[in-house]
């Protein structure tokens, strides 16, 4: 409460703040229209990634058609052309499946075993190593992946398995190191920490009075685990796991280098061992040799299936995980 | 006591049951420990392998003619990456310079901005999530399109837009969660004094949060120094060293493909001698992003 007595001098004071605080105003408004402009900057890309590749793949569906999305062939000889996405939908789709497989398991349990069973330093080091893997580059998991995994795979795993399963079709193809197979568990390592990350992040967030209730109940670790945590988590988990899915479809450079890029009709993978290609190893293998207007329109028409995939996964990822942590906060509440 | 006797009787199955359910209760607790550590050590082997044969085959191809010169004649094993590690560093400084600022703009509206108008920023939270998850040759196709193709020539600029667009909502991620952490008593404080917005949100918020972003930048840098397939389509790749922002240059992602592509096992030591290069810059990287972290968490505490 201001003295009613200095009403004189209360009102020269605001006249002097008002001054200086217009000052101030120009400095405010510019300022406000810096963030504001990178922020616009920041959805003006998400609108040019999305019309450069409709803009770039006009020429591809006029041509195609529905053809192009449910196609088989892929033709780039002149005169000859016909171009079909189909095999390389069915690859990247076959790869990714084998990678969640492999990878959401064991993420999750990594997760789970950081958090919960490993509270100490140990702990720490094990979640900083698993970080480290995120750190290295695609090219590199491929590089490792081409001239050493490949070989422990063909002898250790797949020569194994084809020798003793070899009847059923599955493993009916003579293994040669560079098929879906091995992307798939390439893909698997690369996306495990990823997933492992989100996923400490939702188990970590659980209350601790759910944990505590199951071990009040007689409950041994693993019985709280099963029984307090991974319910609570489940939808968490979901989202961490389309995360992963979303960067393992997307994955360009490993797939390139160790899925053996079959064309056409043979990149339908018909057992585990099969040369495959998926929608990015195909663009990134033959855009700079693209032969003419339509080859390259029909790699970006490529592009932007991919596109409209990973925006479906994402969407449905980014989703879910709202979803949770707003079911978190009513639980805490 | 016979009544006793049964009741003993009783008692003693159900406590033999009790004690061999809670036996196999235990056992498989233990095996399920034992278990989640084999998935640990299942994901550290690829580490640990990956790592070994970088530096087993890469270190014999290190030398100062490989570290600075440019590559010799197709699959002879002479000549050197000077122009990759030239270009990486260009290509990545130039994004940078675009990414950084944005990107930590991007985050202060988010952080403080955002009261005003609610959507908007619903919206721009929802655009940077899905910029995260676009895969980067995607990305590298619309520089193809919006540069490459318009300026007539595979160029610096091209490869550093690319890049650019997938660091800003890293950082803008990042930026924003470190600057949430600055306590609101301090953002009073400097009102208190009479501070326009601008200067409270300058001096103090992002000052006060300059390690954190750092760690937002620097992670950004280390995930696209390490991005291949976005530069396909907008660098190009070539031999020679720079000469021009509006001509091709290479780099070294780009250059480990192309020597791993070839059929000449002296190509391929020299593709892991680039990759060993590549690993131990981006090594250092996540090193000192680590040390930054240590130090982020200083506004955790007061708050």
């Amino acid at each position: 409460m201001p003295p009613k007595d200095s009403k004189i001098t209360h009102a020269e004071l605001v006249k002097k703040l008002d001054l200086q605080s217009r000052k101030s105003f120009i400095g405010d408004k510019f300022f406000k229209g810096l963030v504001i402009g990178a922020s616009v900057y920041t959805l003006c890309m998400v609108a040019l990634v999305f019309f450069a590749l409709a803009d770039g793949s006009v020429p591809i569906f006029m041509k195609e058609g529905i053809n192009f999305v449910i196609g088989t062939d892929w033709n780039a000889v002149e005169g000859r052309e016909s171009f079909g996405a189909l095999p390389y939908i069915i690859g990247t789709l076959v790869s990714s499946t084998i990678a969640m497989a492999i990878a959401v398991p064991i993420s999750i349990g990594i997760a789970i075993f950081i958090t919960e069973m490993m509270k100490n330093k140990l702990g720490t080091i094990l979640s900083f190593i698993v970080e480290l893997l995120a750190a290295v580059p695609s090219i590199i998991y491929g590089l490792w992946g081409l001239f050493v995994f490949r070989f422990w795979i063909r002898d250790y795993i797949e020569e194994p398995l084809h020798n003793t399963l070899g009847d059923f079709s599955l493993f009916a193809q003579a293994p040669f190191g560079l098929d879906v197979f091995t992307a798939g568990i390439i893909l698997a390592i690369m996306i495990i920490p990823i997933i492992t990350a989100v996923s400490r992040e939702v188990i970590k967030a659980i209350p601790h009075s759910q944990k505590e209730a199951a071990y009040a109940l007689g409950a041994t670790r693993w019985e709280m685990i099963k029984t307090a945590i991974l319910p609570s988590s489940k939808t968490g988990l979901m989202g961490a796991t389309f995360l992963g899915l979303g960067r393992a479809i997307g994955e360009t450079m490993l797939v390139t280098l160790v899925i053996g890029n079959a064309i056409g009709l043979a990149a339908i993978p018909t057992s585990l061992f099969s040369q495959s290609q998926t929608l990015s190893s195909i663009i990134a293998n033959e855009f700079n040799e693209a032969s003419n207007d339509l080859h390259l329109s029909a790699l970006i028409g490529l592009g932007l299936v991919l596109f409209v995939i990973t925006i479906f996964i994402n969407v449905a990822a980014i989703y879910i995980i709202s979803k949770v942590s707003k079911s978190y906060s009513n639980l805490r509440e | 006591m016979i009544k006793d006797n049964r009741t003993k009787d009783y008692k003693s199955i159900i406590q033999e049951r009790v004690a061999k359910n809670s036996f196999k209760r235990k056992v498989f607790n233990n095996f399920m420990t034992v278990l989640l550590f084999v998935f640990v050590i299942i994901a550290i082997i690829p580490l640990a392998s990956i790592l070994f044969e970088v530096f087993k085959n890469g270190v014999g191809a290190l030398s100062f003619e490989f570290l600075f010169s440019p590559p010799g004649a197709f699959g002879s094993g002479e000549g050197g990456i000077g122009p990759a590690i030239q270009g990486t560093l260009i290509v990545v400084g130039l994004a940078s310079l675009i990414g950084a600022p944005v990107g930590v703009l991007a985050g202060v509206y988010l952080s403080e901005y955002s009261s005003s108008s609610r959507s908007f920023a619903y919206f721009l939270r929802l655009f940077n999530d899905v910029l995260t998850g676009i895969p980067s040759i995607v990305i590298g196709i619309t520089g193809y399109i919006a540069l490459v193709l318009t300026l007539g020539s595979f160029s610096i600029m091209a490869g550093a837009f690319v890049l650019s667009i997938i660091m800003i909502p890293i950082i803008a991620r990042v930026s924003e969660e470190t600057l949430k952490l600055v306590p609101n008593t301090l953002r009073e404080a400097a009102y208190g004094l009479g501070l326009p917005k601008w200067k409270v949100v300058w001096h103090i918020v992002i000052k006060g949060s300059k390690s954190g972003i750092s760690t937002g930048i620097v992670l950004a840098v280390s995930r696209v120094a390490g991005e291949t397939a976005p530069l396909i389509m907008t660098i190009l790749g070539t031999s020679l060293f720079f000469s021009g922002f509006n001509s091709p240059v290479d780099a070294l992602p780009l250059r480990i493909w192309r020597l791993a592509s070839q059929p000449y096992p002296e190509a391929h030591e020299q593709g892991w001698g680039a990759a060993l290069v590549l690993i131990l810059l981006i090594l250092a990287l996540s090193v000192a992003l680590r040390m930054f972290a240590q130090k982020r968490s200083t506004f955790k505490s007061t708050t």
